[in-house]
C-alpha cells in the first residue's frame, strides 16, 4: 500500500467511511472528523509510520505538518518520513 | 444554615513551601515553571512544569512515614499542618468526633504507580512493596490527614480532574453550613510529574513546550504543576467565639456537569456554574471584583470561559478583574483549586490581585481585563475561583472579605 492509500485508510477508519470516499481534496471538517478524531488519526499516523508528528492541538495550524486536505496531510507524512528516515 | 469562614491555610506547589512564600510569589508575579527533574525525562517531548524543587521529604517525614506516603499525600499532610497550626484549633474529643476530610485529588500515587510499573514491567521483577496499594490509592491523602489529627467525621476523596478541589471544597462548605459538621480539613493535592504522568498527557496534544499563557493570542496549551493546599472551613460563631483570624468567608458554591463532551469546555456549563455561585451566596453580579479563572492556557478553555464570563456578568465583566495562576504555579490538576483558592484569599483579604503572567498578545476573544504580568492592589469584597473539568464538571466557589 502507498504512503496515501494508508493515510486515506486511517482517515476513513477515523471517519467511519470506506476508503473510496476519502478523497485527497477533502478536508477532516467535510469527512466529519472532530477534533478528538484529529488527534487519534495523528497517532495512528505517527504508530503506522514510525515518525513523530509536531503536532500541538492549540494551534493546529502552526508549524508545518499541513492538515488542511487529506492530500496535504498526505504531504506532511511524505516529508516527515523523508526527513526521520 | 450557618455561615462558613477560613481559618487556616497551607500550601507547598512550585511557587513556595507555604502560604506567605506562596503568595510573595503571586505579588512579584514570579513564574514557577521549568525544567522538569526526574528519571527518563529525556524520553519526554514535553519537559516542563511547575515542579516543586528543593524539597526534602527526609526532613519532614520519618522512614515509617515516607514507606506509606505517596508524594500527593506528603504535599498534603504538609498544607495540613500550616493550615491547623494558622487556625490555633484544637481537635477535642467532642470536636474530633464531627471534624472531617473532605479532598481533592485526580491521579492518586501516580509516582508509586510508576515507580512499581516500571520495577514489574521494565526490570521484570516479581515483587513489589507490601505498601504500594495503600500508598497509591486516591483517599490516601484524606486518610492520612484524619489519622494524623484523629479526626472522625465524614472524610473521603474527591476525584473530578481538575475540578477535584473546588468540588471537595465546595462538599465541605456544604457540611459546615448545614451543619453536618463544625469544622472540616478540605482541599487538594496532586503530584503526576513523573515519567508516567507527564507521558500520558503528551499523548493528548494540549501541553505546552515553552511555557503557560492564559489568554494570551500566543498561548499553545497547558502545563503540568503539583502540590497541595488544605483549609480549615470552621462554623463562622464557633470561630468568633474562639478569636480565630478569619481569613475569609466562603458564602457560596455551586456545582454542575455540562453532559456534552469528554474534553471539550462548554460555555454554558461555566456560565450556569458561576451564576448558580452567585444564587447559592446571594450576590449580584456586580458585587464581584476578582474571578480566579481555570484559565488552563488552552484555545479552547480560556475563549470559552471568557465567553461565560461575559454572558454571566454583562457590562460588568469589562469592570471586574479576571487571572490565571496557572501562568505562575502550572496547572495542578485534581490539586489546583486548592492553591488558587489562595489567590482569592490574597485579594478580599489583603487587597492584592494576583496577575495573568507570560501575557504577550491580546486576544479578541479573551477581551477581559486579565490582569497582565503585574500584580494589582485594589479593593475586593468578593472573589470567585473557577474550575472546569475534562468530562464537563464544573464546581465554582465564591469567597467574601472577612467582616
Amino acid at each position: 500500500m502507498s504512503i496515501s492509500d494508508r493515510v486515506i485508510a486511517i482517515i476513513a477508519e477515523q471517519a467511519m467511511l470506506e476508503p473510496s470516499d476519502v478523497t485527497l481534496d477533502s478536508s477532516l471538517e467535510d469527512l466529519g472528523v472532530d477534533s478528538l478524531g484529529l488527534v487519534e488519526s495523528i497517532f495512528a499516523i505517527e504508530e503506522a509510520f514510525d515518525i513523530t508528528v509536531p503536532f500541538n492541538a492549540n494551534e493546529p495550524s502552526a508549524g508545518d505538518f499541513d492538515i488542511s486536505t487529506v492530500g496535504a496531510i498526505v504531504a506532511s507524512v511524505q516529508r516527515l518520513i523523508a526527513e526521520q528516515s | 444554615m450557618k455561615r462558613v469562614v477560613i481559618t487556616g491555610a497551607g500550601t507547598i506547589n512550585a511557587l513556595g513551601t507555604d502560604v506567605a512564600t506562596t503568595l510573595e510569589a503571586m505579588r512579584e508575579g514570579r513564574c514557577g515553571i521549568g525544567p522538569l527533574e526526574f528519571r527518563d525525562v529525556d524520553r519526554l517531548s514535553i519537559r516542563i512544569g511547575g515542579q516543586v524543587k528543593g524539597y526534602d521529604p527526609e526532613a519532614a517525614f520519618t522512614r515509617q512515614q515516607l514507606a506509606l506516603y505517596d508524594r500527593f499525600t506528603q504535599f498534603t499532610l504538609i498544607a495540613a499542618r500550616q493550615a491547623v497550626a494558622q487556625s490555633g484549633i484544637a481537635f477535642d474529643d467532642a470536636l474530633a468526633l464531627r471534624a472531617g476530610v473532605i479532598l481533592g485529588n485526580s491521579g492518586g500515587g501516580m509516582t508509586t504507580l510508576d515507580e512499581n510499573y516500571r520495577s514489574v514491567y521494565e526490570e521484570g521483577k516479581n515483587r513489589v512493596h507490601p505498601f504500594v496499594v495503600p500508598k497509591l490509592m486516591n483517599n490516601a491523602a484524606a486518610s492520612h490527614v484524619s489519622m494524623t489529627w484523629g479526626l472522625h467525621g465524614p472524610s473521603y476523596t474527591v476525584s473530578t480532574a481538575c475540578a477535584s478541589s473546588n468540588h471537595a471544597m465546595a462538599q465541605a462548605f456544604q457540611m459546615v453550613r448545614c451543619g453536618q459538621s463544625p469544622v472540616m480539613l478540605t482541599g487538594g493535592s496532586e503530584s503526576m510529574l513523573c515519567f508516567g504522568g507527564v507521558k500520558a498527557w503528551e499523548g493528548l496534544r494540549v501541553m505546552s513546550k515553552d511555557t503557560c499563557r492564559p489568554f494570551s493570542a500566543n498561548r499553545n496549551g497547558m502545563v503540568q504543576g503539583e502540590g497541595a493546599g488544605v483549609f480549615v472551613f470552621e462554623e463562622y460563631e464557633r470561630a468568633r467565639a474562639r478569636g480565630a483570624e478569619i481569613l475569609a468567608e466562603v458564602v457560596g458554591a455551586a456545582m454542575t456537569s455540562d453532559a456534552c463532551d469528554i474534553v471539550m469546555p462548554s460555555k454554558d456549563g461555566a456560565a450556569r456554574t458561576i451564576s448558580g455561585a452567585l444564587r447559592d451566596a446571594g450576590l449580584n453580579p456586580e458585587d464581584v471584583g476578582y474571578i480566579n479563572a481555570h484559565g488552563t492556557g488552552t484555545a479552547a478553555n480560556d475563549k470559552t470561559e471568557c465567553a461565560a464570563v461575559a454572558d454571566v456578568f454583562g457590562r460588568h465583566a469589562d469592570r471586574l478583574m479576571m487571572s490565571s495562576t496557572k501562568s505562575m504555579h502550572g496547572h495542578l490538576i485534581g490539586g489546583t483549586g486548592a492553591v488558587e483558592l489562595l489567590a482569592c484569599i490574597m485579594a478580599v483579604r489583603d487587597g492584592i490581585v494576583a496577575p495573568t503572567i507570560n501575557y504577550d498578545e491580546p486576544d479578541p476573544e479573551c477581551a477581559l481585563d486579565v490582569v497582565p504580568n503585574a500584580a494589582r492592589e485594589t479593593h475586593v469584597d468578593v472573589a470567585l475561583s473557577n474550575a472546569f473539568a475534562f468530562g464537563g464538571l464544573n464546581a465554582v466557589l465564591a469567597l467574601r472579605r472577612a467582616e
